[in-house]
């Protein structure tokens, strides 16, 4: 049993990282109806601007954070401007693989600017495990946990109280009606666009701790879809939601369904459940019913 | 084809709905023809190689088109039905003998199950939900394939396959595979021709252009969609089983999601809905890493650097210009080459009095 909880809350701690990258993904399809194929690559873009700036500039993390958020918030309003502005109005396929093409130039860009090895973030971070009541808990995991929590915490704050947040949430809801009362749509775009760069580089830098900064670090954006389908594409409890079914899902099955068949059930099993989610309920947990006419 | 409309005719509706109902179209797809068959004249081993690419790839993006383009339904498998192909194809041959005109179409056939299965979702969920549901099939088949030693046996699930033969006739060069992709390109090409503009075809682009008016006016969505899912796999399940028996190996490697993707950048890049856009996008998607390589080898050997030293920022700069180009393609000329070759030829036909 000790070993079933082990697994069970270390992956409730992937999870929430998972629903830390899942959040910007949600957010960007909530406001402006774009699947953000490229959510995986503005994480691994994020991980290698802070494995620049902490290895490479040798610059001190109090001063790489804010630079490192500072400049992912304008890499989401460039991408917005430049790239997804001109595909308003087109069919879905287009911009699906407008992001794809976003995701490509992301990691040739990445890998051009600071090489294609696995680069390190060192985070002042103890290795030893904490053990509560036979469970092993890595101070990592728990740092990234909480980092999620604080961050998702804000966000449900940002947009229950704040200004902006009710301004994003009308938006979502309906753009022309959001439009006819005064909202600057297109900034609202850019901004959504700006806090998902945010996402993902804190998810940059947490993922990129744990599991080193390469191109690879972009695989992450896609077990994020389970999730977001999971919890449904345009709710933001639901990414969190999803986010913790799909990390804690992959780490209790690994740990008892690895043995016998040779590992790699942490790449098949979120899709399956995605899968049979999707056939049974398309909109997922929290996601709005879409009801279409002719 | 350039076009004359001037002085045609047509007393017959067997005439009009011909597939290319004018005479200098019908002499100008002749002449492509020949082209195709004289090729290998002109042409020494490395340039054939490509073509043999070029062809292979022009098998498989008519088929993701059949799909995406005409029925509207967004894959991001295609490159995993490939792969049920290649290796139904390396099984057929490997386990049972059996020559590469029978596992052409049984790679085909064992991917069309597969795709329809696959499509099964495209009944409930379209649009975005139904590309995501596709990259969740990518993902299940590549781990099935890879995890079950009875299909990929071997090392690193690699199945190395016998030079086929065909009446005696060893298929070892690549003048001798040219004749082999080629009628297969052929006949998939008239195929997908024919199919799209017959009743199946029809019912397709209904569904694509509005799937629930569709539905009201008596198109069985479902059946279209999974049959349309199924066509599209049998395309890949073929092209999949000829690119075993082009490399005689098979190999997971060669139909990742990074190929599907690929195959979507072909379609979109040469024309949705559009079969001859189809072959343009796969000769440009094939052509555009090794024009790349000369002209950057050219560059680097302008300013003295060595190939070695290149390598890595050649990888990367084609990443940045592949995806930097379905991004202006999007945006510059969302229908394609394709459009591009009809503004063209709309150019020429009243030449030189055009307005």
């Amino acid at each position: 049993m000790a070993f079933f909880f082990d697994l069970f809350v270390n992956g409730l701690m992937i999870g929430s990282m998972y629903a830390l990258v899942a959040l910007g993904f949600v957010l960007i399809y909530k406001a402006t109806s774009v699947v953000n194929f490229a959510q995986g690559d503005l994480v691994m873009f994020g991980g290698y601007i802070a494995a620049a700036l902490v290895v490479l500039y040798k610059l001190p993390l109090a001063i790489a954070l804010p630079v490192l958020l500072g400049s992912m918030i304008a890499l989401g309003f460039i991408v917005e401007r430049g790239v997804l502005r001109p595909m308003v109005g087109q069919n879905v396929i287009s911009v699906v693989m407008v992001t794809i093409g976003l995701s490509q130039v992301f990691q040739g860009s990445a890998a051009m600017l600071w090489g294609a090895q696995t680069k390190s973030i060192p985070l002042p971070i103890p290795l030893e495990p904490y053990v509560i009541w036979e469970i092993y808990i890595s101070p990592v995991n728990l740092v990234a946990a909480l980092v999620s929590g604080v961050f998702l915490v804000a966000f449900a704050w940002f947009f229950r109280k704040s200004r902006m947040g009710i301004a994003m949430r009308a938006t979502a809801n309906d753009q022309q009606a959001a439009m006819a009362v005064g909202i600057n749509v297109r900034f609202i775009f850019a901004l959504s666009w700006a806090i998902a760069g945010l996402a993902a580089a804190l998810g940059g830098v947490l993922w990129g701790n744990l599991i080193g900064v390469d191109t690879q670090l972009a695989l992450v954006g896609l077990k994020v879809f389970p999730a977001v389908i999971l919890g449904g594409l345009d709710s933001v409890p639901g990414a969190l939601v999803g986010g913790l079914i799909i990390g804690a899902v992959e780490s209790v099955a690994a740990g008892y369904v690895d043995p016998y068949v040779g590992g790699g059930t942490k790449d098949f099993l979120p899709y399956v459940l995605m899968i049979l989610a999707l056939m049974v309920r398309p909109y997922g947990f929290f996601g709005r019913e879409i009801i279409e006419r002719v | 084809m350039i076009n004359r409309e001037c002085g045609v005719y047509q007393t017959t509706y067997e005439g009009d709905m011909a597939l290319y109902p004018l005479p200098l179209a019908r002499y100008s797809t002749l002449g492509a023809v020949a082209i195709l068959l004289l090729l290998p004249l002109a042409l020494d081993s490395h340039a054939m190689s490509l073509a043999n690419l070029m062809l292979l790839a022009s098998i498989g993006a008519i088929g993701l088109n059949i799909l995406v383009g005409y029925t509207g339904q967004v894959s991001l498998g295609h490159g995993a039905f490939m792969m049920v192909g290649s290796y139904t194809a390396a099984l057929v041959t490997v386990r049972l003998g059996l020559p590469f005109w029978v596992g052409l179409p049984a790679g085909g056939a064992v991917a069309a199950l597969v795709g329809a299965f696959f499509g099964i979702p495209s009944l409930r969920i379209k649009g975005l939900y139904l590309a995501i549901a596709t990259l969740a099939g990518q993902f299940i088949i590549e781990w099935t394939i890879n995890h079950s030693t009875w299909i990929s046996g071997g090392v690193q699930s690699t199945l190395y396959v016998p030079t086929p033969t065909f009446l005696g006739w060893e298929i070892n060069s690549e003048y001798r595979r040219y004749f082999m992709v080629l009628p297969v390109a052929i006949v998939a090409y008239v195929a997908a021709l024919n199919l799209v503009r017959s009743r199946v075809g029809r019912a397709f682009i209904a569904v694509r252009d509005r799937d629930i008016a569709a539905e009201i006016i008596g198109v069985d969505i479902f059946r279209y969609k999974l049959l349309a899912f199924a066509v599209s796999s049998f395309y890949a399940g073929v092209a999949g089983a000829l690119w075993t028996y082009y490399l005689k190996i098979a190999n997971y490697e060669h139909f990742t999601l990074a190929t599907s993707v690929s195959y979507l950048a072909m379609i979109i890049i040469g024309g949705l809905g559009s079969v001859l856009g189809s072959v343009f996008g796969a000769v440009f998607i094939t052509l555009l890493p090794i024009v790349l390589v000369y002209v950057v080898e050219g560059g680097a050997a302008l300013f003295g650097f060595k190939y070695a030293a290149i390598a890595d920022f050649l990888a990367n700069l084609r990443l940045i210009i592949f995806g930097g180009l379905i991004i202006l393609f999007l945006a510059i000329e969302p229908e394609g080459l394709f459009r591009m070759w009809g503004n063209v030829k709309r150019y020429f036909r009243l030449w030189p009095y055009s307005y």
